[in-house]
């Protein structure tokens, strides 16, 4: 079953078992030919991008599968590869935990907001809540926060993408890290300079289809050699744990047990966050109707459901058959479970593709990103609340390309800025700005008549400041081992890692007292238009015809 | 009207509102393309031409109705699947020692109820699509078809 190990770096000569042969060449050989290929495919779809509806939502023009897999790749970012895999293999059962999370979220998207939204706007959350409130307050609002969201998770994708190079590339030094990081810029700039939304959309199906079929590949392998026996599989875990005592791998505690009420807290902003970002809001619009926008929130909840199943059996594979002690070892600490796994199942040729795999998702997840947060800059920011609206869909287009360039260059200047420190806390920061400050005035502005201009901007800066102050003065920033600026440095007032369980009431109820305390009257007209047109589909964006 | 079979190249749009109407045309389209742009700079202007009487609407029996068929069943789905997340949350954070009791070989109930989220959400996604295809969207169509109607003819 496992592979003789032959080439070891140098740094861990001590620890062969846990190094995987690791082929630079090979692996960045496959990592090209994704890139080829998609460039290929992000030109070809960047020939009729003349509108801005052709540039931020594909001229409405995919199908309800199509947009499925983009959301799954879009959302299934290597944080979600790479460390929930290493945080089930380490840390067992609370690994998976925080995994459910991410799947349910979806019931909210499916049931609450995304066919409503289909119905409502054109191309920005935004667009959503400017319907019936004043559209430059709240446009604004809603712009900042999600730049906000977008900004913490580019940050944290580019980081990761530097520690992914040490541990699949073998490049260990600060300027290799950096050159990697750059090019990764550069490529996703080209990506969505050129493709736009239809351009980027394909980059994420081209993924997800690698994603999940390579972690489909690799959870039956790893069943079949064990007999498809989940539970003998369980068995081997435990007995390779480095828990005390050992079956503790299987039962809860062993990530969170220390302080439960921080789990809790992550887990409401991961179960609320996932419908109010806004990088996954825009893909609703990319489809003709909101019919199709309920088929892709169908065909995303199978593939991520059946994504985050696959992960459970790799996660407790990779504690039966690399082992937790060789995995922390290892360069990349838990992010290298499912690397090295794949090298002891199929030796260096499947290492290199699911290296690859892992890097075309950071590539394909700040694509998204980045298409987003120049939408809502060109849409809401530049035209709407600069241009008054006056101005026309050619120019706001060239606004949003050159946001790109700026966005992609400041996303490779903070990613080559952050490497190395600890800030793994950016995802779930980005999280709970969006389940803070985005979903209660989603919700509002969709469900409750009397939600006035005032309730949106307060529970949207209410959310997104809270947010941010928490952090600041959380164990994650200053205070502790782990913290961004070490333990020497102390200012941790606030006891959790994670805000949501302060900041999500909050937002939800800074929108109703501000609603209620708003002595201005919104128009009852628009409510009745926005509220008939979310539900009958009447006179919502059509699909562009070319 | 057109009755013979050349009028299914130009029907579809025939009865909609003029901001709607697409180009079919390849000649037109360069032309229809702009009269749209101009139409959508417009929108962002002023977004909200009505062309028709939406408070009417929003107080119409179908239109309640449809509202209805639409929260009666969401709201309450949407409150079952927090709470069972909600306490499948809480008994992972704080009864390990309940999570940790063996089901079947080694597997034991945290990862059978883990698990039991994955089928309540495949479950509830599936129930739903169900009950929009059969209650929600045919109401939607009808009222559609009749707005449509109404701004033809204002």
């Amino acid at each position: 079953m496992s592979t003789a190990l032959t080439t070891v770096p140098l740094l861990l000569a001590a620890d062969s078992a846990s190094t995987p042969e690791n082929n630079p060449v090979l692996n960045i050989s496959i990592f090209l030919a994704f890139v080829a290929v998609t460039l290929v495919i992000v030109f070809r779809a960047s020939r009729n991008n003349k509108s801005a509806a052709d540039y931020y939502a594909a001229g409405r023009s995919f199908t309800g599968s199509q947009n499925g897999f983009a959301i799954s790749g879009d959302y299934l970012s290597a944080a979600s590869f790479l460390g929930i895999v290493g945080a089930i293999a380490v840390t067992g059962y609370d690994g998976f935990l925080y995994s459910v999370g991410f799947l349910v979220a979806w019931l909210v998207a499916l049931l609450l907001v995304a066919e409503l939204m289909r119905n409502t706007a054109k191309f920005t959350m935004a667009d959503v809540l400017a319907f019936r409130l004043k559209q430059r307050p709240v446009r604004m609002a809603a712009a900042l926060t999600t730049l906000a969201v977008c900004f913490f998770y580019l940050l944290a994708q580019m980081a990761g993408a530097g520690g992914l190079v040490s541990l699949l590339l073998g490049v260990d030094s600060r300027v290799g890290q950096s050159l990697v990081i750059a090019v990764v810029g550069v490529i996703m700039i080209i990506y969505v300079l050129v493709g736009g939304m239809k351009g980027t959309t394909w980059v994420q199906i081209i993924k997800a289809f690698l994603l999940i079929g390579g972690v489909f590949i690799m959870t039956v392998w790893v069943l079949w050699l064990n007999d498809f026996n989940f539970s003998s599989l369980l068995d081997d875990a435990v007995a390779n744990s480095i828990s005390d005592p050992k079956g503790a791998l299987l039962a809860p505690g062993l990530k969170y047990g220390a302080l439960p009420i921080d789990f809790v807290s992550l887990a409401l902003a991961l179960v609320l966050g996932t419908a109010g970002l806004p990088h996954v809001l825009m893909r609703f619009y990319t489809v003709p109707t909101a019919k199709e926008a309920r088929r892709s929130v169908v065909w995303a909840i199978w593939l991520i459901g059946v994504f985050y199943i696959f992960t459970l059996v790799l996660g407790f594979g990779a504690a039966a058959m690399v082992g937790p002690e060789n995995i922390v070892n290892a360069p990349g600490g838990v992010n290298s479970a499912a690397p090295l796994l794949a090298n002891a199942l199929g030796g260096p040729v499947l290492l290199g593709i699911i290296s690859a795999v892992a890097f075309a998702t950071i590539l394909a997840v700040v694509a998204g990103l980045t298409i987003t947060a120049a939408a809502s800059f060109a849409h809401d920011i530049y035209s709407n609340v600069i241009r008054k609206g006056k101005t026309d869909s050619q120019a706001e287009v060239k606004v949003a390309r050159r946001t790109v360039l700026v966005i992609g260059a400041v996303s490779i200047i903070g990613g080559i800025g952050v490497q190395g420190q600890n800030i793994a806390f950016l995802v779930a920061l980005a999280f709970a700005v969006a389940a803070s400050a985005n979903l209660p005035t989603i919700l509002y502005s969709l469900y409750w008549s009397r939600f006035t201009t005032r309730g949106a901007v307060w529970s949207m800066y209410g959310g997104l400041i809270s947010c941010i102050l928490l952090i600041a003065f959380s164990p994650v920033v200053s205070g502790s081992e782990d913290a961004m600026l070490g333990a020497n440095i102390d200012f941790a007032i606030f006891p959790l890692s994670n805000p949501g369980i302060v900041s999500i009431p909050l937002g939800f109820l800074l929108g109703w007292i501000g609603s209620l305390t708003d002595k201005g009257v919104e128009s009852k007209k628009l409510a009745a238009e926005m509220e008939v047109r979310s539900l009958t589909g009447h006179g919502a964006e059509k699909e562009v015809e070319h | 009207m057109s009755y013979d079979g050349s009028a299914q190249n130009s029907a579809p749009h025939e009865d909609g509102p003029p901001e709607s109407q697409e180009p079919h045309d390849q000649q037109q389209s360069q032309e229809a393309r702009e009269a749209r742009e101009a139409q959508e700079a417009h929108d962002q202007h002023d977004p909200h031409v009505q062309t028709m009487d939406y408070i009417a609407a929003q107080e119409s029996e179908e239109f309640v109705a449809l509202k209805r068929s639409h929260r009666s069943f969401v709201f309450p789905m949407a409150a079952f699947f927090i709470i069972w997340y909600a306490v499948y949350v809480l008994l992972g954070a704080y009864a390990h020692d309940f999570m940790a009791q063996p089901v079947f070989g080694s597997v034991n109930l945290g990862i059978v109820l883990g698990l039991g989220q994955f089928v309540t959400t495949f479950l509830i996604t599936s129930i739903y699509v169900m009950y929009a295809n059969r209650k929600l969207d045919p109401k939607a169509q009808a009222l559609r078809t009749e707005f449509e109607a109404q701004e033809a003819s204002s």
